[in-house]
């Protein structure tokens, strides 16, 4: 199965982020990398980025190739990739919904916080099939950074 | 002519880990065919099933996005390069 492994500050860091977006939804992304061998995704860092749509902020998210363009930079200058992203579902369940998969690869970790009348509610993660017919969940194992 | 498309990291599984892959074509959209010829895997994270590129896949022709070019018509020359850069959309709505 595969498996995101994140250090518990990493991971409070988007769900602040998704909490403090709340009524709009947030977006990031997760710098690391994955490994095909063990099916193991390390998140090393997370960006947190500004929500680039002009309306209907409540319900989407976009980040602009511009800013994918800069993230990947500064991934590569750490030896990184960009091992995928987060965002919010304010007020509804942190499951993917069929626009989610509309636009997703496959090969990058889409970890979704729902948060509930500004609380955080749950945290997953999901992987999209290689056919792209569905995303499959895959376990967040919280993690100490080695020291 | 020949140009380089470099492909992104989680799609070079579909490209047998080549980062990467000279093709062929005079414009960008025959480049672009001439990769999902090469490597058909590609073809439905790129494209709709109508064969239109999604909405969230921008082509960048030497740093320069081709939508303020021609687009898929804008003609390439030996030794460009095209970038696969995705625009990350998603959010609530109905709910898989």
């Amino acid at each position: 199965m595969f498996r995101l492994e994140i250090t518990p500050s990493h991971l409070q860091a988007a769900t602040e982020h998704a909490a403090a977006s709340y009524p709009e939804e947030c977006c990031g992304f997760l710098i690391g990398r994955f490994d095909a061998a063990t099916e193991v995704t390390a998140v090393e860092r997370i960006l947190p980025v500004n929500n680039e749509r002009q309306e209907s902020r409540h319900n989407r998210y976009l980040i602009s190739p511009e800013t994918v363009l800069a993230a990947n930079k500064e991934a590569r200058a750490l030896g990184l990739d960009i091992a995928g992203y987060y965002h919010s579902h304010p007020d509804h369940p942190a499951r993917p919904s069929e626009f989610d998969r509309d636009h997703a690869w496959p090969g990058l970790s889409y970890v979704i916080v729902s948060v509930e009348g500004g609380r955080v509610a749950d945290t997953r993660s999901w992987r999209l099939s290689d056919d792209r017919e569905r995303f499959e969940e895959e376990e967040i194992f919280q993690k100490e950074a080695a020291s | 002519m020949s140009v380089t498309i470099q492909i992104p990291t989680p799609l070079r599984r579909f490209t047998g880990d080549q980062g990467d892959v000279v093709v062929e074509g005079t414009t960008v959209g025959e480049a672009m065919q001439d990769l999902t010829r090469r490597h058909p895997a590609l073809q439905r994270h790129l494209y709709t099933d109508d064969g239109a590129l999604r909405s969230f896949v921008n082509l960048f022709l030497n740093d320069e996005d081709v939508r303020h070019l021609q687009k898929e018509a804008t003609p390439v020359a030996a030794g460009d390069t095209l970038s696969i850069i995705p625009s990350i959309a998603g959010g609530a709505g109905s709910a898989l």
